[in-house]
């Protein structure tokens, strides 16, 4: 029996993927499976697209006083403005075009959850990082600080804040970043204490890399899927929220109406069969938070380290 | 010798996994049979589809994979296509499984007494209770656990590796079935404790004539335990025959090369043998014989798939080439 | 004899649960809830010659992975020393400490774990030595290509991701990584035990070329008898994190000191065996929370005598090369 060498063959099992897969390509395949989670994507990014592009597509600026006539108010859905378009979706109290009031409408809306969302991820990702790294009184501290921030109702903290700070976009987004961060921080702590107990994690100890490589290059991109979950899902709820505030008249300034404004606008008129300006824009907040969710649950069954090898 | 000397016959079992990949032909036509108080060793590496086949006999394969052709015969019985409710009365009853991790047994939540009485009243309602404990205990002590009373009352969590397997050894012997499965009890398990649970299912099956399969990917293991051995590869069985035979004289390639690759005695300091390359995926499994990818006999005749043949008496093969040369040194 | 490589003296490794607040709260109010000390690696001494191969062999809990990892620089001893090339740890600067972490090398045993899933191969070989200036980014490619030919693996994969190779596949990515730091010594801990039996075979094949080869010092930890037989020059048993005996590796298979070690040998299954014919050691391996008083090994031990109970025994020169810690030898 002749001598066998050390080299292998190509592996049978290599094969199959011809070409080189990164992680990135093989969490796309394993994402586009579930269908309605592929649906979902994609009527996401068509809402982020009306979101970016509003003032392109909208039929009417509807902020703009010379294109609004008040003669135009309540009109039902499809009936005609004086310059001779339609009014898909009807127009409110005002006069505004619905359609366009939606579009922008999603614009400050998904605009605020998605800002405060990243404030709030840069944050609570730092915090948490740190409680990980340092261990003992620092994460103790920080942890009891987190656990009292989520025991509080968030709607009520973001009362209480936007009470003291007044109204604005920027108070807005500041209060919903004081209420989201503490999410960030336990997500990404549980995540670096988890990896950090992991045998790459001392394979780099072992190889004498420096600290700060260990910490920004090895264990930071493998938090990030619980990370991307969560940032996911808190976006949703971000805009939900916010949409609340509006609702109840301490949120957004009338100037810059979310849905939730709109759908409080139109509230009062909701009895007097004149449906569709609450309707309308509750339906659109409805598919955004839907499809964010569906999105996100996706995420996390994809992600989700145990269902990987 | 008719069907009802042998506890289990499986003839010709194939299941296959229907996943988004293709399908995995996990086990691909294995034949063999378990005589009464016989333990019989089933041995291969990851994806040869050993813990399939054992899954398989006792009807625990969940979609996507199923049992596709063949039957698994208990008594004369065929277990392949029977209706559930009859599946459940055997399982755990008359045939019973030992799994590589114990908490895949036992429920962390429920006190061991709770659980074995459990597995005990499902079986036999009529049982008193006052019965079910004593037998409960007496199973405790077959299986060495000192202080059987006191762990009776404990939860699983209270018990180390070692004492968990053994509780669920215990619970696989209460309703004293014909039949044990045994998935790679003792892989987890450190040597010492290794011994001690090899020599008490050795002591049971001799004693009380329980007939078993030990599924696992170490011979060392099955040459002390078994009385016969089936080696598998790609799903199917490469050689079967009584175990000192095989061990001694293997006529297959495949067995040739797993039994030169393992240190032991005689090989200090020398190179071991190594079988090159790396088992086929399951999807992919090459036209004809499995294993000619990795064989230093294969030729053409190997494309096609060789049949179950006999060329030494008591001894079954899937191969075309086989050494039949007794004098042939093991080691290469 | 050459002389020690690597030795260490008096090595030990407590892991301390301190209480939180509410803990020391409790235990001022009479509580007795008290700090849990666990002596992983409990005051060893061992010496590793340039160019050995010494096997550390034990069950779970004895501490054979902490001494493993304390060696390669991973966790800080809670006291002793660490001597490498005659100049202990502790007496040396920035640099050479650095130079010692790099010649002392890790082997992981989980093929899966070890390795960042998120770097491409030739990444995860070739960071450590761009980083430290041993290669500049030209050179990368060309480097990282002859190791991993020299493992055994086909440099045409370099670009890809962890996930996209078997275990065995991974294991060598992890011992390229090592070699790639130009390591004198390395510390296995558990390298093959993830693995199927005939990558095993192949696994250990090629440490032993890349001994020769690269002229290495290995500390092999395993639980396997059989493998640290086949490879080892020398032999260390440890129990509940202390050694017991130290010998040549022929020495202690043929004739074992410590009735630990007799216990562990004769618990080996073996290929050549047939039949369980002997009496297991019984009981279990005591939690190292609470190890038994004197000799730990006293509970278990069929020669145990009264002074075992109360005397730690010391490791003692049996003989030439010989080390065991046992009472029973001073009635000799």
């Amino acid at each position: 029996m002749s001598e066998q060498m050390t080299q292998t063959a190509p592996p049978a099992d290599v094969q199959p993927l011809a070409k080189v897969q990164t992680p990135l390509q093989r969490f796309a395949s394993d994402y586009f499976e579930n269908k309605i989670a592929a649906g979902a994507l994609f009527v996401l990014i068509g809402i982020i697209f009306i979101a970016i592009f509003a003032p392109l597509i909208s039929p009417q600026d509807p902020y703009d006083l010379s294109s609004v006539s008040v003669l135009d108010s309540k009109m039902p859905p499809g009936s005609q403005h004086f310059d001779g378009w339609t009014f898909y979706l009807g127009t409110d109290g005002a006069g505004r075009d619905l359609l366009s009031a939606i579009f922008y409408g999603l614009r400050i809306s998904l605009g605020v959850g998605i800002v405060s969302g990243v404030i709030a991820l840069v944050i609570g990702a730092a915090i948490g990082m740190i409680a990980a790294y340092f261990g003992s009184w620092v994460d103790t501290l920080i942890m009891r600080i987190v656990d009292i921030q989520l025991s509080f109702p968030t709607i009520l903290v973001a009362l209480i804040l936007l009470a003291l700070l007044g109204k604005g976009v920027d108070k807005i987004i500041i209060a919903l970043v004081i209420v989201q961060w503490a999410y960030y921080a336990r997500t990404v702590r549980a995540s670096a204490l988890v990896e950090r107990g992991k045998e790459y994690i001392e394979a780099a100890t072992c190889l004498a890399l420096p600290q700060k490589r260990i910490m920004f290059r090895h264990m930071f991109p493998n938090c990030l899927p619980p990370l991307i979950v969560v940032a996911t899902l808190q976006t949703a709820s971000a805009i939900s929220l916010e949409a609340t505030l509006s609702f109840l008249g301490v949120g957004l300034p009338v100037s810059e109406p979310s849905l939730g404004l709109l759908i409080s606008n139109g509230f009062d008129y909701m009895l007097s069969g004149r449906f569709w300006i609450s309707f309308f824009p509750g339906i659109a907040l409805l598919i955004t938070i839907v499809s964010i969710n569906l999105v996100g649950d996706q995420l996390r069954d994809v992600l989700n380290p145990r269902l990987q090898k | 010798m008719t069907d009802a000397a042998h506890t289990l016959e499986v003839r010709n079992l194939k299941t296959h996994f229907f996943t988004k990949a293709g399908v995995a032909k996990a086990v691909d036509g294995v034949s063999f049979t378990v005589g009464k108080g016989e333990v019989m060793g089933l041995v291969g590496e990851s994806g040869s589809g050993k813990s399939v086949t054992g899954f398989s006999i006792i009807g625990l394969v969940d979609p996507p994979g199923e049992v596709v052709s063949g039957e698994v015969l208990y008594n004369g019985k065929n277990l392949v296509g029977l209706p559930d409710e009859e599946m459940r009365d055997l399982r755990g009853n008359r045939i019973a499984m030992i799994f590589q991790d114990p908490m895949m047994t036992l429920n962390p939540v429920l006190r061991v007494d709770t659980q074995m009485v459990e597995t005990i009243k499902a079986h036999d309602s009529s049982v008193s209770e006052t019965e079910a404990i004593q037998r409960c205990r007496d199973a405790l002590g077959q299986v060495g656990i000192p202080a059987p009373e006191e762990r009776l009352k404990s939860y699983p969590h209270q018990f180390s590796g070692g004492m968990r397997q053994r509780v669920a050894i215990a619970i696989a012997l209460l309703n004293k079935p014909d039949l044990i499965i045994a998935d790679e009890p003792t892989t987890a398990l450190d040597v010492t404790i290794q011994g001690q649970i090899l020599y008490e299912a050795q002591k049971l099956c001799s004693e009380t004539g329980t007939s078993m399969i030990w599924i696992t990917h170490d011979l060392a293991v099955v040459a002390g335990l078994a009385d016969k051995i089936c080696v598998m590869y790609g799903g199917r069985i490469v050689e079967q025959g009584e175990i000192s035979e095989v061990l001694d004289h293997p006529v297959h390639p495949y067995t040739r090369g797993l039994l030169g690759s393992v240190p032991g005695h005689g090989t200090r300091g020398k190179r071991l043998f190594q079988i090159p390359g790396m088992a086929p995926s399951l999807l992919n499994l090459p036209q004809g014989c499995a294993f000619q990818a990795r064989c230093p006999r294969a030729d053409e005749a190997c494309n096609i798939e060789p049949e179950i043949s006999s060329p030494v008496a008591g001894r079954e093969i899937r191969c075309c080439h086989p050494h039949l040369d007794p004098s042939e040194e093991v080691t290469a | 004899m050459s002389e020690a490589m690597l030795s260490v003296n008096n090595l030990t490794k407590n892991f301390v649960k301190r209480l939180d607040l509410a803990g020391k709260i409790a235990s001022k109010l009479g509580s007795d809830i008290r700090e849990e000390v666990v002596h992983a690696v409990d005051g060893v001494t061992i010496n590793i010659p340039r160019g050995g191969v010494v096997g550390l062999v034990g069950e779970s809990g004895c501490g054979k992975s902490t001494l493993g990892r304390m060696i390669a620089g991973i966790l800080k001893p809670t006291f002793g020393e660490i001597i490498y090339k005659g100049v202990s740890i502790t007496d040396m600067n920035d640099d050479e400490m650095r130079r010692a972490a790099l010649q002392i090398q890790m082997i992981f045993q989980n093929p899966f774990a070890s390795l960042n899933p998120r770097m491409r191969v030739e990444d995860i070989i070739g960071e450590a030595p761009l980083v430290h200036g041993m290669i500049t980014s030209a050179e990368k490619s060309e480097y990282v290509r002859d190791i991993m030919q020299k493992v055994g693996l086909d440099p045409e994969y370099r670009r890809r991701y962890p996930h996209q190779f078997s275990g065995g596949q991974r294991q060598r990515i992890g011992i390229a990584r090592a070699l790639a730091v130009k390591p004198e010594f390395l510390v296995c801990d558990e390298a093959i035990a993830a693995l199927d039996v005939s990558i095993q075979s192949q696994v250990i094949n090629l440490f032993m070329d890349l001994r020769e080869d690269l002229d290495l010092t290995y500390l092999f930890i395993s639980h396997n008898l059989s493998v640290v037989e086949h490879i080892s020059d020398r032999v260390v048993i440890m129990y509940l994190g202390r050694i017991v005996e130290i010998a040549e590796t022929d020495d202690l298979f043929k004739d074992p000191n410590h009735p630990y070690t007799q216990a562990l040998l004769n618990g080996i299954p073996r290929l050549d065996q047939r039949g369980i014919d002997y009496e297991p050691i019984d009981g279990e391996i005591p939690s190292p929370l609470d190890p038994p008083p004197g000799c730990h090994f006293h509970p278990r031990c069929p020669h145990a005598i009264d002074r075992c109970k109360a005397e730690r025994p010391e490791l003692r020169e049996i003989a030439a090369n010989r080390w065991s810690a046992c009472h029973l030898n001073d009635q000799a």
